[in-house]
């Protein structure tokens, strides 16, 4: 046998392009990679040009040629014409808008490992527990920011931002002993700090989403 | 072994050349050799707090670029014994410094010295990620305003990633807050965050509470750090800072107006 066909495996991330000036792009890249080196690192990426963004195949080309001189993996774009695609040496994504529109992306919580953070989390740090949960035991400051691919525990102060489920689990969870966070997010579903009720700030609470709305309610305090 | 000091902040204009020329009087009056090193290169300043100005032939980058030795370069200080300072250079841009080249002017101090102290530029650039690099302490100061625990909770940040110490998986660079120009009335009327909330954001340990002094900015005029100008009040709270840092135990004392109060909570 000299080729096995094993169906879906993984999955990729979709560079989203807000703009077609390639420099600039390619430069907030580098601000996302200083910050967090492993967040594309070995997962093969899809460029996806915002609709109606005018983008040529030098665009397209420079920008693949960019996220492979930085030792990532373009495989494909989405958004853009066949021609366009093939051009630029890449492949051409057809049905991955369609179908993360119908069946959106897994709605369970992956239950790889977890990963456990004992350090405090600073202003402009950015963890993210690929595949599983998040465990810091530590605080974490305002401007840092705390990302899983499945739920997110926090046994101290949480300041900065924290996304569960960002690869689209809608049953992960936020639990935090001191929640005063800028920004709680599960499955891309957020509330910055001024829309969270404030009787909720300071105390224990645990985030879940109730079909497109963020929940947050106070937790395992004693008594409460 | 030299133990490598650098005094960072992240936000400018906090107090860490204030700071590096306090502790390091501090710690060769304590009687060991110190050297104080400005990586400020073409702000250079410290030698203006510490009254050598007019003594600096060679500086920092001579010494990098092999245009001078350390023993030329070095100002050795007047008032007290064991005390010495490395300037940096006024004219250089800032990428004269090398992370070669630092690395093997600390070598060549720590055959001489006990402490060094790194007055580093402010920022998160590369003057002030080469004066973390190598440090085994570091001494963060800390304004008591949000935007400067911010910068400081940043700096914090890279000190537990980008020094050599993170990289090669030693043990992590001591970590001690220095909270500065602090003022118990300004505290009170609420302009201020208190030390209790500092600390509480930054989770580290508190080594010094130095109050905002007039006598400051007179030491500085006179080329004199403050440190030895024993009466005053930031003389003292450095003198407990440089105390504490050797392992003595000392209450905080300018804490409140009314001394003695809070300092009982904090002692030690
Ligand atoms: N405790 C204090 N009380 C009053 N003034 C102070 C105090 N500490 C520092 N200052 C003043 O604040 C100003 C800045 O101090 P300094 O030069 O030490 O800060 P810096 O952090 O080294 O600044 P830069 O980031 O520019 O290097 C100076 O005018 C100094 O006199
Ligand atoms: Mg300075």
């Amino acid at each position: 046998m000299a080729i096995e066909i094993k169906g879906r495996m993984g999955t990729f991330m979709v560079l989203r392009m807000l703009t077609s000036d390639t420099s600039e792009v390619l430069r907030q890249l580098d601000g996302r990679l200083t910050n967090a080196p492993d967040l594309f690192s070995g997962v093969p990426l899809v460029l996806a040009p915002a609709d109606g963004l005018n983008v040529t195949v030098e665009t397209l080309r420079d920008v693949a040629e960019g996220l492979k001189e930085r030792g990532l993996l373009p495989v494909g774009s989405m958004n853009v014409s066949e021609a366009l695609a093939s051009a630029a040496g890449l492949g051409l994504i057809r049905n991955l808008a369609a179908a993360t529109r119908e069946k959106p992306a897994p709605a369970a919580a992956p239950a790889g490992p977890a990963q456990v953070v004992t350090q405090p989390v600073r202003s402009g740090q950015q963890i993210y527990a690929r595949g599983g949960d998040l465990v810091v035991t530590a605080p974490v400051s305002a401007g840092a920011e705390i990302m899983a691919d499945g739920h997110i525990h926090v046994y101290n102060t949480l300041r900065g931002r924290a996304l569960a489920g960002v690869q689209g689990a809608t049953d992960a969870r936020i639990f935090c002993m001191d929640q005063r966070a800028e920004l709680l997010a599960i499955a891309g579903h957020y509330q910055l700090s001024d829309q969270i009720d404030p009787a909720l700030g300071g105390i224990s609470t645990m985030a879940w989403l109730e079909g497109d709305s963020l929940q947050i309610q106070p937790a395992f305090n004693p008594g409460g | 072994m030299a133990r490598i000091v650098v005094v960072t902040s992240g936000k400018g204009g906090v107090g860490k050349t204030t700071t590096s020329a306090a502790f390091g009087a501090g710690l060769a009056r304590a009687g060991h050799r110190t050297v104080v090193v400005d990586f400020d290169v073409g702000l250079r300043n410290l030698d203006l707090i510490m009254g050598c100005e007019r003594r600096v032939v060679y500086d920092f980058v001579n010494v990098i670029h092999g245009e001078a030795n350390l023993n030329q370069a070095l100002i050795r200080d007047k008032r007290v014994d064991n005390l010495a300072i490395l300037p940096a250079s006024q004219t250089r841009d800032k990428d004269a410094l090398t992370q070669e080249g630092v690395e093997k002017v600390l070598e060549g101090l720590a055959e001489e010295f006990d402490y060094i102290v790194c007055d580093s530029p402010a920022g998160i650039e590369r003057g002030a990620h080469l004066a973390m690099y190598y440090a085994d302490d570091a001494l963060v100061v800390t304004n008591p305003e949000v935007s400067s625990v911010r910068d400081s909770d940043r700096v914090l940040g890279l000190l537990s990633s980008k020094t050599r110490r993170a990289e090669r998986g030693e043990d992590p660079v001591k970590e001690h807050l220095i909270v500065t120009r602090y003022s118990p009335s300004r505290v009170g009327k609420g302009e201020m965050l208190s030390v209790e909330d500092v600390c509480e954001i930054l989770s580290i340990n508190l080594l010094g509470v130095i109050p905002e002094s007039t006598a400051v900015l007179n030491a500085s005029n006179a080329g004199m750090p403050v440190i030895l100008d024993e009466k005053s009040d930031a003389g003292q709270a450095y003198d407990d800072t440089v105390a504490r840092f050797l392992g003595e135990k000392r209450d905080h004392r300018f804490l409140t107006d009314k001394k003695g109060l809070f300092s009982k909570l904090f002692g030690g």
